[in-house]
């Protein structure tokens, strides 16, 4: 079990304080709702999708100082890439909080998300870091809910409402 | 603080002493010796349930009510053993009042099918209460939903008491059934269930009741209480899952409809038709869960052997103490501040998350409930997506409540 501050660690407190892209977007044209039917965690994301590329991404909603700090990185991380990228840091973000994939050792291009390779030492906790990341998803591939209902715990078969 | 813990003990509450009779409490979580606040989830399993479901599947353990062998006579003289305990824990007429189940869902489940579905029509209406957990909800909106009758609320005000006076004018002759909490999972409030069954009955409505923190929490009395219905988890009151009774005065249990259909609850059968055992046994179809059942007769072997009038006054004084020791911290608010309340104290922190506060406390070998407690609509009430939920037993300690306070201003100072 790894120590308390490395789940909560200063960034994660200060997004969750104060969430970045934290509203709701106009001229959004794609919006997606994720809901833990566990605790009752649920947000929504909106994306303005172009031309394949993320042009814009926000979010509103309620949830742990975990999932709001990972949806206003989340936002930070994905606004201006295309779809394949985005893509690839859901896959990786993904493995990474399952364990799966060992940040420090393997390729990767999270940067900054690491710092929610913690989370992977609480099995509890592992769905509300994911949470934003399906609903994103969701919103990615044009769909309108996901949840962390069907995922079971292994949470590493992509999208959530498969 | 000291004198009336002085006092409880020498009312012959040794805490210490009980704590021995519970295995599971004497284990260290992250480093830190257990503080397990989740009774209302689960009850911990004194030594002798243990022992009790051990020695069934050792020396006893066979199919019941079917083999004329040594080992199936055994075993269902343990399962009615078990159903007799029940029957006096709850006082109800007759054992055969008292269905084995899963637990309070599987309880409700049943009097919403051999009940609601062939006594509820269209337009009938059923009345639950605003602090109802889901599973005393849910199976209501589906039986409405299928019959096209009407579900309609008994409210609580912000205390999260039941406003009684709103429930006469909430009954009619369309009701067909009340469905109330007799203690609120997450409020700890203690309804008066005595005074809404009088009221129901003088329209001639029955009235099931939700016993799932009544039993551990309060003697019950079903024919005092005159309910129709009374259904218990035996996981919240010292006993392993599985193990749950649906009390049904036996005239109502006779005209209803089976539950599940299958083996044990018949009578006779051929392709043409079948006939149906007697109650409870028209309930009990499929082999049960007879070790689990056993475990429960145990369980209250166990609470017959306290002294529980003690135990009760015990986890009192700790609500009062771990009240206290919270409302004393800035930023915390207490959910659920009703003037009669069980050991369940629900509360929030400002600015920080239940779930958040879950976790840290676990850091600390503190087992509480982050969550909406399966009672969304009492969190929409508060307007609160989650609260956390510390519940106490009698085996629970003021020394535990201190480790608790201490904990939440741990996490207040992660979040400063």
């Amino acid at each position: 079990m790894s120590e308390l501050s490395e789940l909560y660690q200063q960034v994660i407190l200060d997004h969750n304080k104060k969430p970045r892209n934290f509203q709701k977007l106009e001229g959004a044209n794609r919006v997606s709702e994720g809901f833990n039917p566990l605790c009752g965690d649920q947000l929504t994301v909106y994306m303005l999708m172009d031309e394949g590329v993320v042009r814009d991404l926000s979010f509103v909603g309620t949830g742990c100082a975990i999932s709001k700090a990972a949806a206003s990185m989340m936002t930070q991380a994905v606004k201006g890439k295309t779809r394949e990228e985005a893509q690839v840091l859901f896959d990786e973000f993904h493995r990474m909080v399952t364990g799966e994939l060992d940040e420090e050792a393997e390729e990767n291009h999270l940067g900054r998300l690491t710092i929610f390779a913690g989370v992977r030492d609480y099995p509890a906790r592992v769905k509300c870091a994911s949470l934003p990341w399906h609903t994103m998803h969701a919103a990615l591939e044009g769909e309108e809910t996901a949840t962390t209902e069907n995922l079971g715990p292994d949470l590493t078969q992509a999208a959530v409402s498969e | 603080m000291i004198a009336t813990e002085k006092t409880i003990e020498e009312k012959g509450w040794d805490v210490g002493r009980i704590r021995e009779d519970f295995p599971v409490l004497g284990q260290t979580v992250n480093g830190k010796p257990l503080v397990y606040l989740d009774n209302a989830a689960s009850a911990q399993v004194p030594r002798i349930v243990i022992e009790r479901g051990a020695k069934y599947l050792r020396e006893e353990h066979s199919n019941i009510h079917r083999g004329v062998h040594y080992l199936s006579q055994r075993a269902t003289s343990a399962y009615e053993g078990a159903r007799e305990k029940v029957k006096r824990f709850i006082n109800a007429r007759e054992a055969r009042e008292c269905v084995f189940v899963r637990g309070v869902t599987e309880g409700v489940n049943l009097v919403m099918h051999g009940y609601g579905r062939k006594l509820v029509g269209e337009g009938d209406e059923i009345v639950v209460s605003e602090m109802e957990h889901h599973s005393n909800l849910v199976p209501w909106q589906m039986l409405c939903e299928e019959k096209g009758a009407r579900l309609r609320v008994l409210p609580m005000n912000d205390a999260g008491e039941l406003i009684l006076d709103e429930f006469d004018a909430l009954l009619n002759e369309r009701t067909k059934l009340v469905c109330v909490g007799h203690v609120s999972n997450s409020l700890g409030t203690i309804n008066p269930v005595k005074e809404i069954v009088a009221r129901a009955h003088k329209q001639g409505v029955p009235v099931l009741v939700d016993g799932a923190q009544g039993a551990p929490h309060l003697k019950v009395d079903v024919q005092d209480l005159d309910c129709d219905f009374y259904a218990i988890s035996g996981h919240k009151m010292f006993a392993p899952t599985g193990s749950g009774v649906l009390y049904g005065k036996a005239e109502l249990l006779e005209k209803m409809n089976p539950f599940l259909g299958g083996g044990s609850m018949i009578r006779t059968v051929t392709f043409e038709r079948s006939t149906y055992a007697a109650i409870p046994d028209k309930f009990e179809a499929g082999t049960p869960a007879i070790a689990s059942a056993i475990g429960l007769g145990a369980a209250i072997d166990y609470l017959n052997s306290i002294d529980r009038e003690a135990a009760h006054a015990h986890e009192r004084e700790l609500l009062r103490y771990a009240t206290e020791k919270l409302s004393g911290i800035e930023g915390v608010r207490i959910i659920g501040t009703a003037r009669e309340k069980a050991s369940v104290l629900g509360f929030v922190i400002d600015e920080v998350h239940p779930h958040d506060v879950g976790t840290i406390l676990d850091q600390e070998g503190i087992a509480i409930r982050a969550g909406h407690h399966c009672a969304q609509p009492v969190m929409q009430h508060f307007g609160v997506p989650a609260t956390a939920r510390a519940s106490f037993a009698f085996y629970n300690t003021k020394e535990e409540v201190e480790r608790l306070a201490a904990a939440v201003e741990k996490v207040i100072e992660v979040f400063a």
